[in-house]
């Protein structure tokens, strides 16, 4: 489902956030991303999104090469992605509903299934009673429950996650993992850049590990090695 | 959160595979949602949407309103042109009967309205009685006014009546004709100064305006950063992103053009009284013309357009450096 093939990238002052990665992750599997911060994670989220280009390699998503994707076919792309971000990235000014049904909106769906979808993702995330509340008057954890509910309310064949647990207690990151878990379990891949090793490795499954841009426990990669 | 429930929610449809009737009902939808937030946004903030639909709404009156006043000058003219009369001076020896014969047979012309004789002997006793002065005409000899024929002239451009003017000066009878269009040429020539001049101006105001809202939309992309790059995020597109700066654009124009079509009317309804009352003392039926239903639709629609203008521009060049980072 993605696969980088001897991916780097090298920012404009030559500090290399990835180095001749290469992996593959299979339809309907969890795969935990770690390394320090700086050591590439974020980066390596940010290509699959088409935030960023890389400066040499291969990265293909759902078969598709995505050094072919123009400016324009960006869109379409991450709307077959759900994000879940560090910061949470939520409309601050909109109530809950209108964050979680902005990818809805985008795709074009009608009102009456926008309706009924919100209302099953926030369902699933345990805030169908905050539908009308304002971001700011949530927890930290609730707003991330709000940005995942966003990041799944598309059916979205890809779930990518950005330190989703980052600032959450022990408690509450583990009840939102299992989120995650459950929904690899219905055919998604899901792939999260965490720092959290207690939490992660409680859950056995696969571990890309991230040390100044180079994958040091490549389980499998496309080259057998 | 229990896997049941994530089981329902996916699998079945992906956005992609979303009918076209559906979609196009989602358009539809996100249109007239996007509409109706920017609006509410604009109105979160009436003084300053006031000041922007003010500034707007003058730079639209300013030469609407004078392009009325130049349209009610040019119909003024065009009353004015009616008594454009040709006065026909007949040779000193010409008789009086003939002078009446020759006044019918120019009547049955097709491009003379009417033709008046007045006897020289009449004219001089109407000269004597306006000008007071008697004394003088007592003291001449004999009468030197010829006989006259006033022609009420049925042309109305310059060039047919110059052309009837030489005909009849042509007439073996006739001593001279005068057409006295010179003031009339004097008159056209500065309308047409003053329409070109209104034309400059309006084209000038018209950038302002489109500047104006341009500038007025990059303020809204740029307080509207955070949303734009989230927008982007989840896969918004261009157009998405786009379509509620453009109807903020629409709101700022659609309100200038309605503030305009008012500030003309409210000048029209100012002048009116004064004009009319200066038209009743040359006892001339010429009214004050308003801009009129239909015309102040359009001015309220050329806001809009010029709104959409502006918006454009500042989408065109700013939303495109806002990407995710």
């Amino acid at each position: 489902m993605i696969s980088f093939e001897r991916v780097s990238k090298r920012y404009d002052n030559s500090h290399d956030a990835l180095r001749e990665v290469s992996f593959s992750i299979d339809q309907e599997e969890l795969v935990f991303l770690t390394g320090h911060s700086g050591a590439g994670k974020s980066t390596l989220l940010r290509l699959i999104m088409l935030m960023e280009r890389p400066s040499r390699g291969r990265v293909v998503v759902a078969g598709a090469d995505l050094g072919k994707f123009r400016r324009g076919s960006i869109p379409r792309h991450r709307q077959s992605i759900g994000v879940v971000f560090q910061n949470h990235k939520l409309l601050m000014d909109r109530p809950v509903f209108d964050n979680v049904a902005l990818p809805l909106q985008i795709a074009g769906f009608e009102y009456r299934d926008i309706n009924r979808r919100v209302n099953a993702a926030l369902d699933k995330v345990g805030l169908l009673d905050r539908v009308q509340a304002m971001p700011l008057s949530l927890s930290g954890g609730e707003q991330q429950r709000v940005g995942i509910a966003r990041a799944v309310v598309g059916r979205p064949s890809i779930l990518l996650a950005d330190e989703p647990t980052g600032n959450l207690d022990p408690e509450l990151s583990a009840e939102i993992m299992q989120l995650f878990v459950d929904f690899s379990r219905v055919g998604v891949t899901v792939l999260i850049a965490s720092h959290d090793l207690a939490l992660i490795s409680r859950l056995r499954h696969r571990i890309l590990t991230l040390k100044e841009g180079r994958l040091v426990s490549p389980a499998i990669s496309i080259d057998g090695a | 959160m229990a896997p049941k429930a994530a089981k329902a929610s996916a699998g079945n449809a992906r956005p992609r595979q979303i009918r076209w009737a559906q979609r196009w009902r989602g358009w539809r939808r996100h249109h007239s949602q996007s509409a109706a937030d920017s609006l509410a946004k604009v109105l979160q903030q009436p003084v300053s949407s006031a000041m922007t639909w003010l500034v707007i709404g003058i730079a639209i009156a300013l030469p609407t309103g004078l392009w009325v006043v130049l349209d009610n000058l040019s119909q003024l003219s065009g009353q004015l042109d009616r008594p454009a009369q040709l006065s026909v001076f007949l040779q000193m020896d010409a008789q009086a009967q003939d002078a009446r014969s020759l006044a019918l047979t120019l009547a049955q012309r097709d491009d003379i309205h009417s033709a008046t004789f007045i006897d020289r002997d009449q004219a001089l006793t109407e000269f004597v009685q306006r000008s007071g002065m008697g004394e003088l005409a007592q003291g001449l000899a004999e009468n030197p006014l010829p006989h006259l024929l006033l022609i009420d002239p049925v042309a109305a451009s310059p060039d047919t009546l110059a052309a009837l003017r030489g005909e009849l000066e042509a007439l073996p009878e006739v001593q001279e004709a005068l057409l006295d269009t010179l003031w009339l040429q004097r008159l056209q020539s500065l309308m047409t100064l003053g329409r070109r001049a209104v034309q400059l101006l309006a084209a000038l105001l018209l950038a302002a305006v489109v500047l104006v809202l341009g500038n007025t939309i990059r303020l809204a992309i740029e307080s509207r950063r955070d949303e734009i790059v989230i927008v982007k995020l989840v896969g918004g597109t261009d157009a998405f992103v786009r379509r509620p700066l453009l109807y903020t654009g629409l709101w700022f124009g659609l309100g200038g053009g309605v503030v305009a079509a008012i500030l003309v009317a409210l000048g029209t309804l100012l002048l009116a009284a004064p004009v009319n009352a200066l038209s009743g003392a040359y006892q001339s039926s010429f009214m004050l013309q308003g801009l009129g239903l239909v015309n102040s639709l359009q001015l309220v629609l050329l806001g809009a357009l010029l709104g959409l203008a502006g918006a454009w521009l500042a989408v065109a060049r700013h939303l495109k450096a806002i990407e995710p980072r």
